[in-house]
C-alpha cells in the first residue's frame, strides 16, 4: 500500500522542510485479531474478518483463518498481502508433499515448516504473525504461535494482533498456562511437564455479551462441566488459572482441560469484548474447530449447542485421516 | 573440513539466465529433507532494511515488525559436569510475548545450546547445528566434539556478520575432553570458558554466580547456584522472569532438573531469610 503513498496535502511545503528522504516502506498493518486454544481432541481456531488501515476500514469481510489440511487450521495476522502470500505457498508445500508421500503433513511438521518458511525470508521479512491449529498424530489438540520471522513454540492458547494485549490477559486468568514441552528430549518421553500454577476459583463469571445469553448460563458452565471432566483427565497437558485461588476450605481446582462449549464461550466473550474496546476488531468472527477422529460431535452438533445467531457448517475431508473440521460463523458489531 | 564449509557457505547469486536453474535448485532442495535449511536469501544491504522495519537489535523500539528478545541465561562448569539454567520470558516492546519460552535448545543428547537475542536466529541455526553434528557422527563414527560444534555455528553466524542476526549463545556439552562450555555469538566471538552468563538479565545472576561459585561445588550445591541466580535476575530485571528451566551435562548426556516459578521461589527464599533471621534473633536473646 505506502508503495503508492499519496503526497499528503502540504506537499508543495517539502522543500521548505528541506531534501525529500525516500524509503523503501513495503509493509503495512492490517489490524484484526486472532486467537487459538488447544483442547484435549479438539482445537479451536477464530480470526475477526475486518480488514483496516489506519482509521478506514477497506473491507468488513477478509478471510485469515485458513484450513491447511484435514487436522490443520492457519491463522495469519499482520499484513494482510504477506499473509496471503504466504498461505499461498505453505499450501503449495502441502500440496508438494502430498503428491511426494501420499499422506498428508503432521501438524509438529507443518509448524517446522512454518519455521523454515517464515526463517527464510530472514533479510525481508514477511510481516506476519502465525498461529497454527489442530490435531497431532497422538489426537491430541495443540496450538503453535510463530513470530514473524520463525522462532515457534507449542502452547495450549494464544492471541495475536490488534487486540493481542486485551484477550491473551483474560486467557491467562480464564484457560491458559504455558505447557513446557520437551517432546525432543530421549530422557523424558513422556510429551510434557508443567509449569505449576493456582486454579480455578469456586465464583461465578458472568458473559459480558448481551447479544450470546440464553443458552449459556456461565455462572455454572465454566465451573461445572470443567469441575467433572478435570477429574478424569488429571495430568493430561493442563489448564491452569493465573491469579486465581480457591475459596478458604474448597476444594483445590484439578487441572485439566476445558470442554469444548466453555472454549467457544471464551472464543465468542474474547472478541465481542475485544470489538468493544479496540476499533480495529468487529465486522464478523470465524470459529474453525477442528476434532480428533472418533471424537463425538454432540457438544458442537447437538440441539442447542450453539447460542443464536451462529451458523455452523462442515468443511468437507482433505484426506482420509477421519478428522472433521467445523467452520462457525458469527456476526461482529460493525461500528 | 572442506565440504563442512562447502555447506556453510550461503547460497550462490545467479542472475538473468541462471533464473531458471536457480528455481530449480531451490525446489529440488524444497522437496527434499532438506525442508527449506541453509535456503536463506540475501538482499542488499539488509542490516539497514532490517533496522528500519524490526526492533532485532533494539535501535528502533517503534518498529512494525516486534521480534522476541530480552533474557537471562547462564551455563558454569564444575566438577560434576555442567550447570545450565535458563528464565522462560519473551518481551517484544514492553509487552511479554510469552512466559513459557524453551530457552534451552537440546542439540542432541550430549550436546545443550542456549538462546538470547533473536528467538528464531538461536531456535533455527542451533536446530541446524543439529543436523550438522548428526552428519559429523554419520561421517566420522564419532561424536563431535563441543569445540567443534561450536565452532561449525561461530563460523555460520560469522557468514553473516553485519546483516543483522542476533545471537548470544552458549554450547553446553561432554566429549572426549570431559565437560565443555563455549560462548558463542553473532559477532563471531568464541570463547571457552568455565562460567557466563548472557542477556539483559547477566549482571544480576554474575553477582549471585560469583559470589557462590566455585569447581568443587556438589551437584546439588551447584544446581541451587544455578537456579538462585536465574531467580535473583529474574526479580530485578523487568525482562527476565516468569520461570526457571535447569538442566545438568553429566558424562551420559544432559538431564532436564526442573522448572520453577521465578515468583514463588523468590518469596520462598524471601522466608527462609526472615525465618533465619528470627532463628539467630532468639539465640541472641
Amino acid at each position: 500500500m505506502a508503495l503508492y503513498a499519496e503526497h499528503p496535502a502540504s506537499a508543495h511545503d517539502a522543500h521548505a522542510a528541506g531534501p525529500t528522504q525516500h524509503a523503501f516502506n513495503p509493509y503495512s498493518d492490517n489490524g484484526g485479531t486472532i486467537l487459538a486454544i488447544a483442547g484435549k481432541d479438539f482445537s479451536v481456531i477464530a480470526g475477526d474478518t475486518r480488514q483496516s488501515e489506519g482509521y478506514s476500514i477497506q473491507t468488513r469481510y477478509a478471510r485469515k483463518v485458513w484450513q491447511l489440511t484435514d487436522n490443520a487450521v492457519l491463522a495469519t495476522n499482520g499484513f494482510a498481502a504477506d499473509g496471503k502470500n504466504f498461505v499461498k505457498r505453505v499450501k503449495q508445500r502441502l500440496e508438494w508433499y502430498q503428491h511426494a508421500h501420499h499422506k498428508q503433513m503432521p501438524l509438529r511438521a507443518i509448524a517446522r515448516m512454518i519455521q523454515t518458511m517464515l526463517y527464510g525470508r530472514r533479510f525481508f521479512p514477511y510481516y506476519v504473525y502465525n498461529i497454527l491449529g489442530g490435531i497431532e498424530e497422538d489426537g491430541s489438540g495443540a496450538v503453535y504461535s510463530f513470530d514473524p520471522v520463525g522462532s515457534y513454540e507449542r502452547e495450549a492458547c494464544r492471541a495475536a494482533g490488534a487486540a493481542q494485549s486485551l484477550v491473551q490477559p483474560f486467557l491467562d486468568n480464564q484457560v491458559s498456562v504455558g505447557i513446557l514441552l520437551h517432546f525432543s528430549s530421549h530422557r523424558h518421553p513422556s510429551i510434557c511437564s508443567f509449569v505449576p500454577s493456582a486454579s480455578l476459583r469456586k465464583h461465578t463469571i458472568v458473559t459480558n455479551d448481551r447479544q450470546f445469553p440464553p443458552r449459556h448460563d456461565n455462572s455454572t458452565r465454566y465451573l461445572g462441566v470443567f469441575a467433572m471432566e478435570a477429574l478424569s483427565l488429571a495430568l493430561t497437558p493442563q489448564i491452569y488459572f493465573k491469579n486465581q485461588v480457591p475459596e478458604p476450605g474448597a476444594a483445590p481446582f484439578i487441572p485439566g482441560n476445558l470442554p469444548l462449549s466453555t472454549v467457544l464461550g471464551l472464543v465468542v466473550d474474547s472478541f465481542t469484548s475485544a470489538t468493544e474496546r479496540h476499533i480495529e476488531v468487529g465486522d464478523g468472527l470465524e470459529v474453525f474447530v477442528v476434532m480428533n477422529k472418533g471424537r463425538t460431535t454432540d457438544d458442537l452438533l447437538g440441539e442447542g449447542q450453539l447460542a443464536e445467531g451462529m451458523e455452523i457448517e462442515e468443511l468437507g475431508a482433505l484426506g482420509d485421516g477421519g478428522e472433521r473440521t467445523f467452520l462457525v460463523k458469527r456476526a461482529l458489531k460493525r461500528d | 573440513m572442506n565440504s563442512v564449509l562447502a555447506q556453510l557457505q550461503p547460497p550462490k547469486h545467479h542472475f538473468g539466465d541462471d533464473e531458471d536453474r536457480r528455481e530449480l535448485e531451490r525446489d529440488a532442495a524444497e522437496w527434499g529433507s532438506m525442508g527449506g535449511f541453509g535456503n536463506l536469501g540475501r538482499s542488499g544491504a539488509p542490516s539497514a532494511f532490517l533496522n528500519l522495519h524490526t526492533d532485532s537489535m533494539s535501535a528502533n523500539p517503534q518498529a512494525k515488525i516486534k521480534l522476541a528478545h530480552g533474557t537471562t541465561t547462564l551455563a558454569f562448569r564444575f566438577k560434576g559436569g555442567i550447570i545450565v539454567a535458563v528464565d522462560s520470558r519473551a518481551t517484544a516492546g514492553s509487552y511479554i510475548a510469552s512466559g513459557t519460552v524453551k530457552k534451552v535448545i537440546e542439540i542432541n543428547p550430549y550436546l545443550l545450546g542456549t538462546m538470547a537475542g533473536g528467538a528464531a536466529d538461536c531456535q533455527y541455526w542451533e536446530t541446524y547445528l543439529g543436523m550438522q553434528c548428526r552428519l559429523h557422527e554419520l561421517r566420522n563414527k564419532e561424536r563431535i566434539s563441543v569445540a567443534a560444534a561450536s565452532k561449525i555455528l561461530s563460523n555460520i553466524v560469522y557468514q553473516y556478520k553485519g546483516m543483522g542476526l542476533s545471537m548470544g549463545t552458549m554450547i553446553c556439552g561432554w566429549d572426549k575432553t570431559g565437560p565443555a562450555l563455549f560462548y558463542v555469538d553473532s559477532d563471531g566471538q568464541r570463547l571457552k570458558g568455565d562460567l557466563f552468563s548472557v542477556g539483559s538479565g547477566s549482571t544480576f545472576a554474575y553477582g549471585v554466580l560469583d559470589q557462590g561459585y566455585s569447581y568443587d561445588l556438589s551437584d546439588e550445591d551447584a544446581q541451587e547456584l544455578g537456579r538462585r541466580s536465574i531467580i535473583a535476575a529474574g526479580h530485578r530485571d523487568a525482562y527476565s522472569g516468569n520461570t526457571c528451566n535447569l538442566f545438568h551435562v553429566r558424562q551420559d548426556g544432559w538431564e532436564f532438573i526442573g522448572n520453577y516459578d521465578v515468583n514463588e521461589l523468590w518469596y520462598e527464599y524471601e522466608a527462609k531469610k526472615k525465618a533465619a533471621r528470627e532463628e539467630a534473633m532468639a539465640v541472641e536473646a
